[in-house]
C-alpha cells in the first residue's frame, strides 16, 4: 500500500525580516561607537587602519549587505583593538626603559628612545650619550639627553 | 518670534528601519542678503571655539555620534562622507576659521556647530506639499539631472526628491538669491534629543531675522 506523502509545509506569510534588521541596524550602530573609542584612544598614534568603506549611501541597506557590513567593522574593532594593545605594551616596555636609562646611562650605552615609541606626540627624544665626547667613553661619563622641538620646517 | 515646527512624513519602509527617524520643518518669512558684521563676529567666536583635540573628540560627543552611527547604518563611510558637524569642524581646522558666504548659508553653519544637528533650507515656492523623507523610486533623479541609486534616501516633497539626505540639496528646490520665503529642515535620527533638533532651528530662524 502506497502511503500519501503529505505536501511539503509552506509558510502562510513571509518571514518578517523588520526585527532582524533592526538586530543588524543596532549592531552597526554598537561597532561604530567602538571604532569612534578607539580612533580617541589611539590619537596620535599612526599606522592603525580603522576605515571600513562606505557602501554607496546614503540608502536602506539589504539584509545581506547589513550582515556583510557588521561583519566587517567587527573584524576591524577586533584588528584595531589587537594592535592597540601590541601597541601600547611596546609603548610600556620603552617607558620602563626610558626610566632605567636614567637610573644607569652607563648600562644603555647609545640607546635612543623618542617620543613616537611611547605614543606621545612631538619630536622629543631620549639619547644615551658620553659626556666630553670621547674623554667620556673612556672614562665611561654616560648620562641621558633629553631633545625636544622638531627640526625647523626648510 | 514664532516658529511653527512641523514634523515631516517618512515612508513606513524608512520608518520600519529607522523609527525615530524624522524630519522637522519649518516656514520662514526671509529672503537671502548678504552678512551682517554681527553675524560674521558670531561665525568668528565660534570658530575660535574649535580645537584640534576639540575635533578629534567630538565623534564621541553624542549628537555628532549619532549622526556618525545613522550614516554607517546607512551605507556611508563616515570618515569619507563626514556628517554635516564634522565637515564644518574640518574645514575649520584647514582653514584657520569659518569663512562667511552669505547669511542664508551663515545661518545654517551656526546652527549646525551649535547643535550638531544637520539644518538645510528649500525655498518654499519650489515645494510641492510638505517635505518628508523616503528612499529613491526606480529612475528617479535630483533636479531632474544627477540619477539616485535604487533605495537612495532622500528628501522629498510629494512631487520629486529636493536633497540626499545628509547631502546635497537640488539645484531647483534651493535657496538662490530670488527666494522670498523659506522651509528651514533638520534631520532627528535616534540618540538625538529633540530639543536639540528645535534648538537647531531656532538658531537658524533667529540668525536670518538678524
Amino acid at each position: 500500500m502506497l502511503l500519501q506523502q503529505a505536501p511539503p509545509a509552506v509558510p502562510r506569510t513571509l518571514p518578517d525580516e523588520r526585527a532582524a534588521r533592526r538586530t543588524l541596524l543596532d549592531q552597526v550602530g554598537r561597532l561604530e561607537g567602538e571604532l569612534a573609542q578607539l580612533f580617541c584612544s589611539i590619537f596620535p598614534r599612526k599606522g592603525f587602519s580603522l576605515g571600513v568603506p562606505g557602501r554607496g549611501g546614503p540608502r536602506l541597506l539589504s539584509f545581506g549587505e547589513l550582515e556583510e557590513l557588521r561583519d566587517e567593522l567587527a573584524e576591524r574593532v577586533q584588528h584595531a583593538r589587537r594592535a592597540f594593545s601590541d601597541r601600547t605594551y611596546s609603548e610600556e616596555q620603552y617607558r620602563r626603559l626610558i626610566e632605567e636609562m636614567l637610573l644607569d646611562p652607563a648600562a644603555h650605552k647609545w640607546v635612543r628612545v623618542a617620543n613616537e615609541d611611547i605614543g606621545e606626540p612631538g619630536c622629543k627624544h631620549w639619547h644615551v650619550r658620553p659626556r666630553w665626547s670621547f674623554i667620556g667613553m673612556l672614562m665611561g661619563w654616560w648620562r641621558v639627553v633629553i631633545s625636544s622641538g622638531c627640526p625647523l620646517a626648510t | 518670534m514664532e516658529l511653527e515646527l512641523e514634523e515631516g512624513w517618512v515612508e513606513a519602509e524608512l520608518a520600519g528601519d529607522f523609527p525615530e527617524l524624522g524630519l522637522v520643518h519649518t516656514p520662514l518669512e526671509a529672503r537671502p542678503r548678504k552678512t551682517p558684521r554681527d553675524v560674521k563676529e558670531r561665525l568668528r567666536a565660534l570658530a575660535d571655539r574649535y580645537t584640534g583635540g576639540k575635533v578629534i573628540h567630538m565623534r564621541q560627543d553624542a549628537v555628532p555620534w549619532a549622526y556618525r552611527v545613522f550614516s554607517r547604518q546607512v551605507g556611508i563611510d563616515p570618515d569619507t562622507d563626514r556628517t554635516p558637524v564634522e565637515r564644518i569642524a574640518v574645514e575649520r581646522l584647514r582653514h584657520g576659521g569659518l569663512e562667511s558666504e552669505n547669511l542664508v548659508d551663515d545661518a545654517l553653519t551656526i546652527a549646525i556647530a551649535e547643535t550638531g544637528v544637520p539644518v538645510f533650507a528649500l525655498d518654499a515656492d519650489k515645494l510641492v506639499g510638505e517635505p518628508g523623507l523616503r528612499p529613491a523610486r526606480p529612475g528617479e533623479r535630483l533636479a531632474g539631472l544627477q540619477p539616485l541609486s535604487a533605495r537612495q534616501l532622500v528628501v522629498a516633497d510629494e512631487a520629486r526628491p529636493v536633497a540626499i539626505v545628509l547631502g546635497e540639496v537640488a539645484d531647483d528646490a534651493g535657496v538662490t538669491w530670488d527666494t522670498e520665503r523659506m522651509r528651514l529642515c533638520a534631520l532627528r535620527v535616534k540618540g538625538v534629543p529633540p530639543i536639540a533638533v528645535e534648538e537647531a532651528l531656532w538658531i537658524a530662524a533667529e540668525t536670518l531675522y538678524t
